[in-house]
């Protein structure tokens, strides 16, 4: 399993745009991504459940990456985070 | 006539007839199913179809009102597909033996609460995003349309509420402005009025009965009036016409310089009658205050107003001009201005009576608290002080005596002040006549058209009996003009006319080719002025 942090820039914290795009992103790979915030996790496939942990600006969140092509997707989320949040 | 405060989203004013409109009231029927496969295909069916409409309308937002706006329907149709919202949807319809209606209802519901439920303004809105999801699918799945009525004419919309696949189904250009009982100033409704650039006032308690009434809405105050009179009608028509001018002038003129096509160049200010105004100058683009009425401070009070009182106001406006000039007049007080507490005498005649300059050169010590607030609030900008009334050489010597005297004082108790320029007014015929000698005692004359023009022809302002040969275009007044521009330049100083006069602009042309320095006039005609000025090419007579 391959994880990073990552705290969110953008102003509106991780608002409804980015998370479609984020579950759109997870959905292309077989392994398991989930996002956690405190104690909360989600899959990052899931749009509404991204939401709901209402992701403000300047909060950290921890994106885990497990399975077969876990280093792959792992890349592929650092650099959605970068770019998008 | 009736008025309703609400929030206002963009500061504009709109005036049209309402559309009320009401959301097809689903009420979804909890029906049982044999056939689960047989309802989960109906239910994939209709998302399909949801998926459809939601592309559509995305394409659409996307041409009408950009990327931004169109953003939302991109989401939509994501959450149409998302997991959890089709795994609860179909665990209902499966677990439960419910129809498919009734499984995306109680769906939506549940995670329109989990949004509404959170502590962040942003995700609480997106419920209404689940709602409207919802109900699309509902509206396909039982066969009625969600679609926006067809309006005739342009309306301005009342509602409920209003989801953004409802606004982007309307036509835009028949929008005058929104008005909407929930909402807040992240919802769609507002984002969209405000990149339509339409008035939006939201919170208002909306009543079924306004459909079709006449309605303006006033998004600089909030207010919306339905049934307006008349009177109320007539002056917000032609509010909202003058903003329509200003606007487009705006576009063309802000920020540019008041130079005609063969290069001359001329200042242009603007009149204001209180600190407040200070902000519609700017906003007109003057580049100056070429005459500050400092009456208001007296007659807005029941008291002489203190030198602090003054100090503070004059410092605010030279302070929010930041360098630019602003001219201040002192007291013009008399005639048709009158303050209680002054305890003046009744005239026969009080336009020719003990009036502004007069009363100053009387009671020193009023004219002498107001002189040195304006020195002390020179140090904060770029002030020069006007003189109103002059009729003699003497007057201006014995201002400047007094002057001399106050800055004296001032130095005298460590307040620091600039060296002012200072200017008198043109509005006696005995001004223009001794303009030639007074033009070497000041550093400027401003023309002062109104008074001017009623001196010189002896026709009271204030008798609307004489209201038709009150002409301001009276040749004897032009060549009061003429010789005033004459004398002042001839003595190395400038003129200007801060009457309204000055925003006449069949006049334009002929007082800068007087060699009119500069044009004091309202906020409002500062750019109207302008453009006239840039139109013109002195060049060929």
């Amino acid at each position: 399993m391959k994880q990073f942090h990552f705290t969110v820039q953008d102003e509106l914290g991780i608002h409804a745009r980015p998370a479609g795009l984020l579950a759109k992103e997870a959905k292309l790979y077989k392994s398991k991504i989930t996002i956690t915030k405190n104690d909360r996790t989600v899959e990052a496939t899931k749009l509404m459940m991204i939401m709901s942990l209402g992701v403000k600006k300047g909060e950290e969140v921890v994106v885990s990456v497990e399975g077969e092509d876990e280093e792959k997707a792992f890349e592929a989320m650092e650099t959605f985070f970068k770019e998008n949040l | 006539m009736e008025q309703f405060k609400g929030k206002s989203i963009f500061h504009k004013i709109a005036i049209g007839k309402i559309f009320y409109y009401e959301k097809n009231q689903f009420t979804v029927k909890r029906s049982k199913i044999d056939n689960f496969e047989q309802e989960m295909e109906r239910f994939e069916n209709a998302k399909k179809i949801a998926l459809e409409q939601l592309q559509g309308l995305y394409e659409k937002a996307l041409k009408e009102v950009g990327e931004a706006n169109a953003a939302i329907f991109e989401v939509h149709m994501m959450m149409v597909e998302d997991d959890d919202y089709n795994d609860s949807i179909c665990n209902i319809m499966k677990e439960q033996q419910l129809n498919a209606e009734y499984a995306v209802a109680t769906t939506g519901d549940n995670f329109a609460q989990m949004f509404a439920q959170m502590d962040d303004d942003y995700m609480k809105a997106r419920a209404a995003d689940v709602k409207d999801i919802s109900e699309r699918l509902i509206a396909v799945l039982s066969g009625t349309s969600a679609d926006m009525g067809k309006m005739a004419e342009p309306v301005i919309l009342v509602a409920e509420d209003l989801a953004p696949s409802e606004t982007v189904q309307m036509d835009k250009s028949k929008l005058l402005g929104f008005i909407t009982k929930l909402g807040s100033s992240n919802s769609h409704t507002a984002i969209l009025a405000k990149t339509m650039s339409i008035p939006a006032i939201i919170g208002v308690e909306i009543q079924k009965d306004w459909n079709g009434k006449l309605c303006i809405i006033d998004g600089y105050n909030g207010l919306i009036t339905i049934e307006p009179e008349d009177d109320y009608l007539k002056e917000m028509t032609e509010k909202m016409e003058e903003e329509e001018r200003q606007k487009q002038l705006l576009k063309e003129l802000k920020g540019k310089e008041t130079v005609t096509i063969d290069g001359k160049t001329i200042h242009l200010y603007a009149n204001i009658g209180g600190v407040g105004d200070t902000a519609s100058a700017l906003q007109n683009g003057a580049e100056g205050i070429g005459l500050f009425r400092s009456e208001f401070l007296y007659l807005e009070q029941d008291h002489y107003p203190t030198e602090e009182e003054q100090f503070q106001a004059y410092k605010t406006v030279a302070e929010n001009m930041a360098g630019k000039k602003v001219i201040i007049r002192t007291l013009d007080i008399g005639a048709d201005k009158q303050v209680d507490y002054f305890n003046m005498d009744k005239e026969e005649n009080p336009a020719m009576g003990y009036r502004a300059i007069r009363i100053c050169l009387d009671r020193i010590d009023i004219f002498k608290t107001q002189l040195r607030a304006l020195l002390r609030a020179s140090a904060f900008g770029n002030i020069s002080i006007m003189f109103p009334m002059i009729i003699s050489v003497h007057e201006v010597l014995r201002i400047k005596e007094i002057l001399q005297e106050v800055k004296m004082e001032l130095k005298g108790q460590g307040f620091v002040y600039k060296e002012v320029e200072i200017g008198i007014m043109i509005e006696t015929p005995a001004s223009v006549f001794l303009s030639d000698e007074l033009a070497k005692e000041v550093d400027f004359f401003s023309i002062g058209t109104n008074d001017l023009t009623q001196y010189t022809l002896a026709i009271d302002r204030q008798n609307p009996k004489l209201d038709s040969i009150y002409d301001a275009h009276h040749p004897a007044v032009l060549r009061s003009i003429q010789m005033v521009v004459d004398n002042g330049h001839k003595n190395g100083i400038w003129v200007g006319i801060c009457g309204e006069l000055g925003a006449d602009t069949s006049l334009t042309e002929t007082f800068l080719r007087m060699g009119i320095d500069e044009l004091s006039v309202s906020p409002s005609f500062v750019l109207e002025v302008r453009k006239t000025v840039r139109d013109l090419d002195l060049s060929h007579s």
